[in-house]
């Protein structure tokens, strides 16, 4: 068993990422004391909650320019807690902030650098982790041979632990804090409330070329809502400006492995199928009973998508009735 | 304007990788080999800020193999100005921050005001090599770009994508940026631009540390082994009118896949 493991607790407008949570449960697992750290303008007062999923320990940095995510401060308090916690792995998800944050740290604290791992596990002081090359084509075991080790986990690698009564009292963390001259947040715009991310989603439905035209991204997104799952997207139909980039299932996209991942109108490139494979059940609409896709599929349903999908989505709410 | 471009030489995405028989590599004998997708949104939009300045000068530095010369001529072909490459071997193999500190001790002899990267290499899905290398070079950086704006004074305007939305971020010059997808269509190479690429100078530098600090033998991670994805199979596969099918498969989900 490792001895400490720090993890880095994403926190944006006074809510925590939930899969900051698995890291915490998952660093439980691994070490006998937990440390977290929390970041923001007013961290102190959410940071109490982490003892719950399990930290030991919980640090916080506060600052005025903190109050966005801010990487040359962020990343001088999670060097600050490193030099004080002085852990043997770093835990941190690889979101948008994690991906930010955990590079510039790792070059700067001269740590060994595991990044998008699928499971990390930890054997006489050695972290293993499994990641993901060639865009899901290839899955390879690596080793953290230098200490201490940097992490970030692929949201939705571990179930978030339940909450118990576990408490934590956060202590502060002095911190001299950069400037934000150089490059700072001014803004940060949300889409539409309750859209969720492919990458964080229990279900993902996913629409290709086979829809014909932008519009009909409407017969996904109901399909999506009856699930209460993310929609996803083919690279064709991204690369024909029918929908957000950010919604990309595949090599050049975001690679999803959820409890649930319905293809429909995708003929199954292999580009698409290495980012989406590891999906736990796969079902499949589509007209061509040769397509690709149907070769991975648990369940394919062959017919015209613009007649199944609509039933799918009225059968659907009613078994969740 | 000095523009520096990280460049990497990948697999293309649509090929089919093979595990070499050591386990721990991949066979490279028949891969058809481009410039990595996300480097070339860096370069075309080094190559817009160039054109929209109407004065400036666009660098492709590469740490790669020989053969990773013919990305470095596509990417001139593409109108970027000349090549530096990295090709001693003795320098590869590295981790993702060895690779960041070759390229960090290549690039600071370039004094750029800009380095652009891609936000990912597809083939080994590192996403940390240029943001540990705006560390090392002690630079800001932006990463995740898909959009952005340029103000008189030479300051610059990014969003990055984030779950669920963006971030607007402001940042003065020089800055290491990171392309994600949907910041530009990259151009294709027109046939005057082949040709002119074969006349513009491809430079192999070594760099000033020694290669016992950054190769193979410096990596923080080593490789145990390399395996297929796990198989799958075509499950059960329903024609029919929708009106049979679509019950049978929810019945599925509910009971077998335990969906509900």
């Amino acid at each position: 068993m490792a001895n400490k493991i720090l993890v880095f607790a994403e926190q944006r407008d006074g809510a925590f990422r939930k899969s900051s949570f698995e890291a915490i449960g998952r660093a439980k697992q691994l070490a006998s004391e937990v440390h977290a750290l929390v970041v923001g303008d007013s961290a102190g007062t959410l940071a109490g909650s982490l003892g719950a999923y399990g930290a030991d320990h919980v640090h916080v940095v506060e600052g005025e320019t903190l109050k966005l995510y801010h990487t040359e401060g962020y990343a001088a308090a999670l060097s600050a807690a490193i030099e004080a916690v002085s852990p043997d792995a770093v835990f941190m998800i690889a979101s948008a902030m994690g991906k930010d944050l955990a590079p510039r740290v790792a070059a700067r604290q001269q740590m060994a650098f595991l990044s998008n791992c699928i499971t990390i596990e930890e054997d006489g002081g050695a972290f293993q982790a499994l990641k993901s090359m060639y865009g899901g084509k290839v899955f390879t075991t690596v080793k953290a041979v230098k200490s201490p080790v940097m992490v970030t986990l692929r949201p939705s690698s571990y179930p978030v632990p339940e909450a118990s009564g576990g408490e934590a009292a956060p202590a502060a963390l002095t911190v001299d804090l950069p400037g934000d001259g150089r490059a700072k947040v001014v803004e940060v715009a949300k889409k539409e409330e309750g859209v969720l991310d492919v990458q964080e989603a229990e279900i993902v439905v996913s629409g290709g070329r086979g829809l014909k035209e932008p519009e009909n991204f409407n017969i996904i997104q109901g399909l999506a809502e009856a699930f209460e799952g993310a929609v996803g997207a083919s690279r064709a139909a991204v690369d024909a400006g029918w929908i957000d980039h950010a919604h990309q299932v595949g090599q050049t996209g975001k690679t999803v492995s959820p409890k649930l991942y319905v293809a429909v109108g995708i003929s199954g490139a292999i580009q698409h199928l290495a980012g989406m494979r590891t999906s736990k059940c796969i079902v499949a609409i589509n007209k061509d009973p040769d397509a690709p896709i149907f070769n991975m599929a648990d369940y394919g349903i062959v017919g015209d998508l613009f007649k199944v999908v609509p039933a799918l989505t009225e059968a659907v709410k009613k078994a969740k009735e | 304007m000095k523009i520096v471009v990280c460049m990497k030489q990948v697999p293309s995405s649509e090929a089919r990788i093979e595990i070499a028989g050591d386990g721990l590599s991949i066979d490279r004998s028949e891969l058809e080999m481009v410039v990595n997708p996300y480097d070339e949104y860096a370069l075309e939009e080094a190559l817009r800020i160039k054109e929209a300045k109407g004065e400036g000068e666009v660098i492709v530095v590469s740490v790669g193999p020989e053969k990773a010369k013919e990305a470095i001529r596509s990417c001139l072909a593409m109108g970027a100005d000349r090549g530096v490459i990295v090709t001693d071997e003795s320098y590869h193999g590295g981790d993702t921050l060895g690779v960041a500190r070759v390229l960090a001790d290549v690039i600071k002899g370039l004094e750029p005001d800009l380095v652009f990267c891609g936000k990912l290499s597809i083939d080994l899905e590192n996403d940390g090599t240029a943001i540990a290398l705006a560390e090392y070079l002690d630079l800001p950086h932006v990463s995740l770009v898909n959009h952005l704006e340029w103000s008189e004074n030479g300051a610059g305007k990014a969003s990055r994508e984030i779950e669920g939305g963006k971030e607007i971020v402001e940042f003065v010059l020089p800055v290491v940026l990171t392309a994600e997808k949907g910041l530009n269509e990259p151009r294709y190479a027109s046939l005057k631009g082949i040709m002119a690429a074969k006349r513009k100078p491809i430079e192999e530098v070594t760099p000033s540390m020694g290669a016992a600090d950054v190769g193979s033998e410096a990596s923080g991670v080593q490789i145990l082994r390399m395996e297929p994805p796990p198989e799958r199979s075509g499950g059960k596969k329903l024609e029919g009118d929708p009106e049979e099918t679509v019950p049978q498969v929810v019945e599925l989900l509910k009971n077998e896949a335990k969906v509900f």
